[in-house]
């Protein structure tokens, strides 16, 4: 090749390559993938036991509300960046991203929009304590001083989600390969094509949202204020047009990675491809018009909790599609268990239990029940943990011998699998129950009868914490010092990735490969 | 690679990613501080916005000497040209959030404050308030007369003089972008720098209106934007628009001054005109909207 990496720290600083960008969106998610698991843990702990013990309430308010933010901003969405930045120009044979200075531009923000973000834990009237979705007036009037800074934190993470998605966009349309037409591309390329789609319409309406919240904190303005005549709701519906579509955003890269892996280990091709990208298209379409779902308590008319209900367990038709897809590519296929197929199918069967309890949650009489308990909770872990971290982990042990050419611990990894597996559903499986008994989410103490499954729940989350320690191990060893694995590391995979060698070259596909 | 004829131009290393975004950082560090009454703020968010607008000078000439080395072939050139327009887009969604803010406000939660439709019982806090647009009696002033808070203006901003004059004259301004782009592909230079000229001095008196406009608002009309929901909107969509106008007009002006002082741009290869002019008519679209709504049907 014409030249390999720069040396030192300056290749990291400097880089303009999406190899080098993909690495460290993914080693910057997996950082912050602790940090939120490190807020989770407290709050488990103070969970334990009915009573306060570990931590006062207020800073329990402060752990919740950074557990979701580090969660969703720092770790999900970063490594699916990372993974596209990796995997769509080696996909779609382009030499690499399209605009690549902007892409070093789009990562470099994160650090010092996390630092900023986590910095709050130690200013005065401590961090963000109004939860993730940071309703007003508890954002507003009521919110602690840092809250500055958290509205400037999101607005800048959200311009590295514009500029990346801006790029992923155009390096789709634009750099793929002669003969890649869309309908042959990848379907981790075509979830991502609209993912950032999606990206693109909602990041702006947070930073929009954001901007009401900054000026009526600090400007006098009335959007929130009933005094005003403005309305504490209309922060709900701006918040939520974001605020469903993000939940997309965080699970359509996954279903690409899933049809990526389970055709591989299953040996056949993925059944239904058209029908994947239709089905893609519809949900993406469907979460524009389904955001007042979280909202059907605050005392919407009743013809829209009507529209909003009916609209959202529409979503199940396209969910149900996939599902079944990626069920009958399996059908009597030559199916083995490697780590990233257990990952897989793991993913199948418990993002589907997530898909179930979310249209229990849909029905609008019924979700005044759910409404803020942990059954909600128990919904949404259990699409983003076996849905989207459990696709990201099964990415890395896919793709990893890829990336530094060597392969990793096959127990070690099934170990991982196993014990996730196992900790995941001890941590969340009981949340239903106690949700459906009443006990509200983000309350540190609650009522004895709860003691049973939360003290079940705190020890489920301890394990799942630890044995991603086992991840970091066999990742670090892997890349230390892993066997050498071949071009095609599986077994006749499909895709163009499997055609350069292992480590995929710092440079690929200068000269576009054919495609037939 | 760079230097491989017919291949896709991707950058050596570059400093400015990460200079931009230690500006950017510092920027809105330094705001945030600024905003929380710290008496660093001021400084650091300066110290911040000239190294960003540096960081960004330096890269846009970065890309255009690159352009004009002949290093960018076609298929690079779509790359910008996609960049230019899905930022366009995101821009307008930017705008519908405070334009859905408006309509939601106008639609729903003032009639419910006035005790209309299916959440009028909120009317029982705010005794005697009455639902109306321009909203000059916030539920405030109703309910607690003299001692309220949050007051209402004095009166609203009519849609006749001013606002009319600069409807008048941003549209203009886009016809004239328009028969600037086509001087440039037809090569008539010196009608090209007429025609934009012309443009980008209709921007700055848009602007200096834009100016009048709000003082006459905050001395005489007493719409500030602190009068509830009506100054509210009024002030954001509108002082949104002036911003990105603000931006327009310099994105042209620079188009401007490259093309009279450095001869730059011919006929068949000018995005970085075109995506100026883009955005133009992007923020001309927008104060259509904004004139409809916020002037016309909200006065």
């Amino acid at each position: 090749m014409a030249h390999g990496p720069a040396k030192g720290l300056t290749r990291w600083l400097y880089t303009t390559n999406h190899k080098d960008i993909g690495s460290m969106y993914l080693w910057f998610s997996f950082a912050m993938f602790l940090l939120g698991g490190v807020f989770a843990l407290v709050i488990r702990a103070e969970l334990f036991e009915p009573g306060l013990q570990i931590v006062e309430p207020e800073f329990f308010n402060q752990m919740t509300t950074m557990h979701g933010l580090v969660m969703v901003f720092g770790a999900v969405m970063p490594a699916f960046v990372g993974l596209a930045n990796w995997m769509i120009p080696m996909m779609v044979g382009a030499p690499d991203m399209a605009l690549p200075r902007m892409n070093n531009w789009s990562f470099w923000i994160l650090p010092f929009a996390f630092s900023m973000l986590a910095s709050t834990l130690f200013m005065e009237g401590g961090a963000p304590n109004f939860g993730w979705t940071f309703y007003a007036p508890l954002s507003t009037t009521y919110a602690p001083p840092s809250v500055t800074f958290f509205i400037f934190a999101v607005h800048i993470m959200g311009a590295s989600s514009i500029m990346g998605s801006i790029n992923i966009i155009a390096t789709i349309l634009n750099m793929r390969a002669p003969g890649m037409t869309l309908m042959k591309m990848p379907l981790f390329v075509w979830t991502w094509l609209i993912t950032a789609y999606l990206l693109i319409a909602v990041m702006p309406v947070l930073a929009g949202v954001v901007t009401m919240m900054l000026m009526d904190i600090h400007f006098g303005t009335s959007f929130f204020d009933a005094a005003g005549g403005g309305d504490p709701v209309l922060f709900q519906h701006v918040f939520w047009f974001f605020g469903h579509p993000e939940v997309y955003i965080m699970i359509l890269p996954a279903f690409g990675v899933v049809s990526q892996i389970i055709p591989t280990f299953a040996r056949k091709p993925l059944f239904g491809y058209a029908s994947m990208v239709y089905a893609t298209s519809s949900i993406a379409f469907l979460s524009f018009i389904v955001w007042a779902h979280h909202m059907f308590t605050v005392g919407i008319p009743v013809a829209g909790e009507l529209f909003f209900m009916y609209a959202t367990m529409l979503i199940a038709v396209p969910t149900g599609v996939k599902v079944f897809n990626w069920v009958t590519t399996m059908f009597k296929g030559s199916m083995t268990f490697e780590t990233p197929m257990l990952f897989s199918i793991a993913f199948v069967i418990l993002f589907s239990i997530g898909g179930f309890s979310g249209l229990m949650l849909a029905i609008a009489p019924a979700d005044f029940q759910y409404h803020d308990t942990y059954f909600v909770v128990a919904h949404f872990h259990y699409v983003l943990v076996p849905g989207a971290i459990f696709s990201i982990i099964a990415a890395t042990y896919y793709w990893l011998p890829k990336w530094c050419g060597r392969m990793y611990n096959e127990t070690m990894g099934k170990v991982h699998f196993w014990l996730a597996f196992i900790g995941l559903n001890i941590t969340f499986f009981p949340m239903h129950f106690v949700g459906l008994a009443g006990m509200p989410r983000r309350i540190p103490d609650y009522n004895i009868q709860f003691a049973d499954f939360n003290m079940i729940a705190s020890v489920g989350a301890f394990l799942f914490g630890a044995a991603q320690i086992l991840f970091l191990w066999n990742v670090i060893a892997t890349i230390r010092s892993g066997k050498p694995a071949t071009a095609e590391v599986w077994e006749n995979p499909e895709g163009l990735e499997w055609t350069v060698d292992s480590p995929a070259p710092y440079h690929t596909f200068s000269v576009p490969p054919e495609v037939k | 690679m760079a230097s491989e004829q017919g291949t896709y131009y991707v950058p050596e290393q570059s400093k400015l990613p990460i200079f931009a975004s230690l500006g950017l950082f510092l920027t809105v560090f330094g705001a945030a501080n600024w905003m929380n009454g710290n008496e660093t703020g001021p400084s650091i968010f300066f110290c911040g916005s000239l190294l960003f607008a540096f960081v960004l000078w330096t890269w846009f000439s970065t890309v255009i000497s690159e352009n004009m080395a002949g290093l960018n072939d076609a298929q690079v050139k779509r790359s910008y040209v996609w960049g230019m327009g899905w930022f366009i887009f995101s821009e307008v969604m930017f705008f519908a959030a405070f334009f859905g803010a408006l309509y939601y406000i106008r639609a729903f939660s003032v009639p419910w404050l006035g005790g209309e439709g299916d959440r009028g019982s909120s009317n029982m806090l705010w005794g005697n308030f009455e639902a109306a647009w321009p909203l000059l009696t916030t539920p405030d002033m109703a309910l607690n007369g003299e001692a309220a808070l949050v007051k209402g203006a004095g009166q609203p901003m009519g849609w006749q003089g001013l606002p009319l004059y600069n409807t008048i004259i941003l549209l203009t301004s886009s016809v004239t972008v328009h028969f600037a782009h086509d001087a440039l592909k037809a090569d008539k230079r010196k009608a090209f720098n007429y025609w934009l000229g012309a443009s980008v001095l209709m921007g700055i008196v848009f602007l200096i209106l834009q100016v009048e406009e709000y003082i006459h608002a905050y001395q005489e009309l007493g719409l500030t934007l602190e009068t509830g929901v009506y100054g509210t909107t009024f002030f954001m969509l509108t002082g949104f628009h002036g911003a990105h106008v603000t931006l327009g007009t310099f994105m042209l002006l620079v188009m401007w001054l490259r093309s009279v002082f450095k001869g730059h741009f011919k006929s068949d290869d000018h995005f970085g005109f075109e995506a100026a002019s883009w955005y133009w008519h992007f923020v001309d679209v927008v104060w259509v909207g904004l004139f409809i709504f916020v002037y016309v049907l909200g006065s």
